[in-house]
């Protein structure tokens, strides 16, 4: 057990190396290629030829201005509703409930929740079949525009319905770290209104605990793909749609301009990333006097009231489509307007069953690994916080984000070449650490909070009692920790089973998952069973949170103290 | 090259019909780099066909093909199944959703140096995807004509086996089926369909926002374009030789005033398109469409057995004809399982993979075995579908236009994308 303090130290810089040395490398990638440079093309001299191509493709200007637009826009949203909804409901007993219910919304796997709101607002969707024939008078749907419009609208929703969970647990993990509680108690004992409180006493001292989670949201509201191909316009589609096509065109030469795309995309993150952080600075300078000037409430009853209501809206599409889901899985010929499915039928589900079994199980096999990786990796590189009783340092926490702030478009390609150069079989493995790319990020968050903040004085007294660091890890710090791990790993788990792009590039397709099944079903246009597929993507994540919650009541009935420490 | 490449190129089972390229001229040095790389496969000599299926047994053959069809797959399945019984292959089928991505990865092993142990064995492929492969030298053969059932297709008598979008397969793909261009319509909503692209205008405009095409370069969107120019133009000869030998913008200008008089009368009148043939068949399901259209013949009467179409849909085909074309499988360069692959390739133009193949309740994806070539046994095997009510009726698909050479499709799709693509 002597090496059990040199090898806990060693895990922090063993993670900083997976996360930062494939996007690193993915990006190097593509470097070359987008200059002109990639031999096995006949691409063998320096040129920016490829760059012109790009600046002179039609549209090109409103694809940045839908990746710009939609990233910053559906972010704006996210963060208004949580904020309101937090200052709204800030120490009562809806937050109790909300928090209950976050870890599930946050395991939708992405693809999922976008078909569930194509479904539920497209026009022969399920709101417009509520409303039809009577009142609104349609016995053939209407011809509107949405989702698909072209400003992105639908794109939009589809982000901010994903990104407000996120947000929220994010919040709900920082609160405490910045004292909400008593901040807000003085604030109200002054006599500020509730929202007005929160505003100007825990907002400000919350927010740049939360910016990194933000920008990581910005930066995949900016580059995100899936989404963006099911719910976004096409004509043109945003950025990083068009990369992903751009790489995958049969016309060869199109991979140096998907390159130079990749880099663009990268720069469009970039700026969205930059236009925030002016913004950041904008409304700190505007909101200065205004945070100050002891006014006690400003349109309180106003802002609880939007806070509840954009909440409200939030989970009731998110519920919507998910109801949705469930019935198109279970519909024969439903034809508009009819509003529910008759008869019902288990057709979808008998003619899905035979072929879900492999992709159930690789699903459940790579998320596993992934998963288990990230968390070993995680729990030694906080271990190895407490150990040298210092934290993180601030570059280190950047790496973290690196893998969630890097558009996936931009390095993944060049994975895939790297992944040939090193001779590492396309397959279970490459999959398995590509995951652990996205996956550990999302471990590391959920977990830190809680492992930081346990009470130190538990291991003192072991130490004491004259327990070594091993065994008080063990023994001690991990059974204590048992909840929050769980909950950690089941966060990871939901990730690995939404990755799409990681998983078809690094298995060269040869590995079918939920997620990658469901998006080649969703091209093939049958409703029911791409309700089938998203609806199983959606059961393994939540079967993981249930496993979470259920497994420390059942192992540790008799150590109560340890399930709410 | 002006072009974006919009959401979901080809992301349908037409995509493996591929599309048109620049560079889709064959080159004698494609042919002549590609031969030394079978001589360098010691073990494979393509006249011993015993010893091609004894390296075969035991081998996994990784068969990247389409699969957003669960017909499709199922019928791949099936193959597997068989192989596994009859030569000991076991069959993956890595499923795609673009066939770009396996063309993709056959690069990236090139690059990096892979040059006999690539990740792809089997690719169901044609026009554009297999011309940029052919001219890139990433295919092994010629070998098409080595399998043993080649001669079933009897390709001296029906040369479409060996063209694919006007490029000579030169062996390096096998024939496995064919597609034809095929309308059809919801007959409670429509009483009469158009039976030509000039009836259509005047269909659309009574019926305004019930019709549209997929979003070009999608490949079914791409046919209608080649279906409306062959109509509207006046001489289709130069269509069939490449575009820079004629005047480009006078043969293509009856094309565009027809667009822009019909775009107006399409569904979100033309300013959205349904990415892929298999979306516009879901709008036709959720009664946003009136008429659609198909690439694979059997697909509407599939669809009506399978809840995703009305009862009441019709199948039909234009009166002067539609485009038709054939599909074929073909090995990468740096296959690792060239053994598995022949033989699999080989069993897909059996009389028993391409019946099953054919039968309206498995696939329905036509043969392209010669029916004069099989005994009268073999031939009653082969059963068409033309009874269903939603199915095309017996002789329907013997009006086949032959597509255009592959240089119309690239300047076609890039004026439309010009046009239409961003606005």
């Amino acid at each position: 057990m002597r090496l059990f303090s040199p090898t806990i130290r060693t895990i922090p810089w063993l993670a900083m190396a997976l996360l930062s040395l494939p996007v690193a490398g993915g990006l190097a990638g593509i470097l070359a290629p987008a200059l002109g440079w990639l031999p096995a093309l006949g691409g063998d001299e320096l040129t920016l030829e490829h760059w012109r191509t790009l600046v002179a493709t039609p549209g090109l200007a409103d694809m940045v201005r839908l990746s710009l637009s939609a990233g910053l826009a559906s972010s704006l949203i996210s963060l208004a509703i949580v904020m309101l909804f937090l200052g709204a409901f800030a120490e009562t007993r809806a937050l109790a409930l909300v928090r209950r219910l976050l870890s599930p919304l946050l395991a939708v796997p992405h693809a999922a929740a976008a078909i569930g709101i194509a479904f539920l607002l497209t026009p022969s969707g399920l709101a417009s079949r509520m409303i039809s024939p009577w009142p609104s008078g349609w016995d053939t749907p209407p011809d509107y525009l949405f989702p698909g419009d072209p400003w992105g609208l639908g794109l939009t929703i589809g982000l901010v319905i994903k990104e407000v969970p996120f947000l929220l647990l994010m919040s709900l993990a920082a609160l405490p770290q910045c004292q909400a509680q008593a901040r807000l108690r003085l604030a109200r004992s002054l006599g500020y209104a509730p929202v007005t409180a929160f505003a100007k006493a825990v907002l400000p001292g919350l927010y740049p605990l939360i910016r990194l989670p933000i920008y990581a949201v910005i930066a995949f509201a900016s580059a995100n793909v899936e989404v963006a191909m099911i719910l976004g316009p096409t004509t043109p589609p945003p950025l990083a749609v068009a990369v992903v096509r751009w790489i995958n065109d049969p016309d060869l030469s199109m991979r140096f301009v998907a390159s130079a795309a990749a880099l663009l995309q990268l720069g469009v993150t970039l700026a969205a990333l930059g236009l925030w952080w002016l913004g950041e600075r904008l409304v700190a300078r505007l909101t200065r006097t205004a945070l100050t000037s002891g006014r006690r409430q400003a349109g309180d009853r106003l802002w609880a009231g939007a806070g509840g209501l954009t909440t409200l809206l939030a989970v009731l599409l998110l519920g919507g489509s998910l109801v949705g889901l469930v019935l198109w899985s279970l519909a024969a010929w439903w034809p508009f307007p009819a509003a529910l499915p008759n008869p019902l039928s288990l057709h979808a589900w008998q003619g899905a069953l035979p072929g879900l079994k492999d992709p159930l199980a690789q699903t459940a096999l790579i998320g596993l690994a992934a998963t288990g990786l990230s968390l070993v990796l995680t729990v030694g590189a906080l271990e190895a916080e407490h150990l040298r009783n210092r934290g993180m340092a601030a570059w280190a926490e950047l790496v973290l984000y690196l893998p969630l702030v890097v558009p996936p478009v931009a390095f993944l390609f060049g994975l895939v070449q790297l992944q040939v150069q090193a001779g590492l079989a396309p397959g279970a493995l490459a999959v398995i650490l590509a995951h652990s790319l996205f996956v550990l990020p999302y471990v590391f968050l959920s977990l830190a909070e809680s492992y930081r903040r346990l009470d130190p004085r538990w291991a003192q007294v072991a130490a004491s009692l004259g327990h070594s660091p091993a065994s008080l890890f063990v023994r001690v710090r991990l059974p204590l920790l048992t909840v929050p791990i769980l909950t950690a790993a089941a966060v990871g788990f939901s990730v690995s089973v939404g990755q799409y792009l990681p998983t078809l590039l690094m298995s060269a397709g040869r590995l079918s998952t939920l997620t990658t099944e469901a998006v080649s079903l969703a091209s093939g246009g049958d409703r029911r069973l791409t309700a089938v597929y998203a609806l199983m993507q959606l059961l393994l994540p939540a079967l993981g949170f249930t496993l979470a919650l259920a497994l420390p009541r059942l192992l540790m009935r008799h150590r109560s103290g340890v399930l709410n420490p | 090259m002006h072009r974006i490449a919009p959401l979901a190129r080809s992301r349908s089972f037409t995509g493996y019909f591929g599309r048109s390229i620049a560079v889709a001229t064959l080159s004698a040095t494609a042919l002549a780099t590609a031969l030394p790389s079978l001589a360098q496969d010691d073990a494979l000599a393509l006249d011993d066909w015993t010893a091609i299926e004894q390296a075969a047994q035991g081998q996994t053959v990784y068969w990247n093909a389409w699969g957003g069809d669960s017909r499709t797959n199922d019928y791949l399945s099936w193959v597997a199944d068989e192989l596994e019984a009859r030569h000991d292959i076991e069959l993956v089928h890595v499923k795609l959703s673009d066939t770009g991505t396996a063309v993709s990865r056959v690069i990236a092993e090139k690059a990096a140096g892979n040059l006999d142990e690539g990740a792809i064995d089997l690719i169901w492929i044609n026009g554009e995807n297999f011309a940029a492969m052919k001219d890139n030298d990433l295919l092994f053969g010629p070998f098409a004509e080595a399998l043993p059932h080649y001669a079933l297709t009897r390709a001296d008598a029906n040369p479409e086996v060996r063209v694919d979008f006007t490029v000579p397969t030169e062996g390096f793909e096998a024939p496995w089926g064919k597609a034809q261009l095929t309308f059809y319509y919801d007959s409670a909503r429509v009483e009469t369909p158009p039976s030509s692209m000039a009836e259509l205008l005047d269909w659309a405009r009574a019926h305004p926002g019930r019709f549209t095409y997929p979003l070009v370069p999608d490949f079914t969107g791409s046919t209608f374009l080649k279906q409306a120019l062959i109509e509207l133009t006046p001489d289709t000869a130069p269509l069939y030789q490449p575009v820079e030998e004629s005047d480009f913008a006078t043969v293509t200008a009856p094309l565009w005033d027809y667009l822009d008089a019909l775009h107006p009368y399409l569904w979100r009148e033309g300013r959205n398109f349904p990415t892929s043939g298999p979306e516009m068949k879901r709008l036709m399901g959720d009664g946003e469409l009136s008429l659609a259209f198909t690439f694979i013949p059997s697909e509407p009467a599939a669809a009506v057995a399978d809840f995703q179409l009305p009862p009441t849909t019709r199948s039909y085909v234009l009166d002067a004809g539609t485009l038709g074309n054939v599909h074929f499988v073909a090995i990468p360069f740096n296959a690792s399982h060239k053994a598995g692959a022949l033989v699999t390739a080989n069993f897909l133009l059996s009389p028993e993979a391409q019946a099953h193949k054919q039968d309206p309740a498995v696939w329905g994806d036509r043969t392209v075995l010669d029916m004069d070539a099989v005994s009268d046994e073999v031939r009653a095997t082969f059963i068409d579908d033309s009874d269903n009510p939603a199915a095309l009726p017996a002789g329907a698909l013997s009006k086949t236009l032959p597509e255009p050479h592959p240089s119309w499709m690239e300047r076609l799709e890039a004026a439309w994308l010009e046009r239409y693509g961003s606005q």
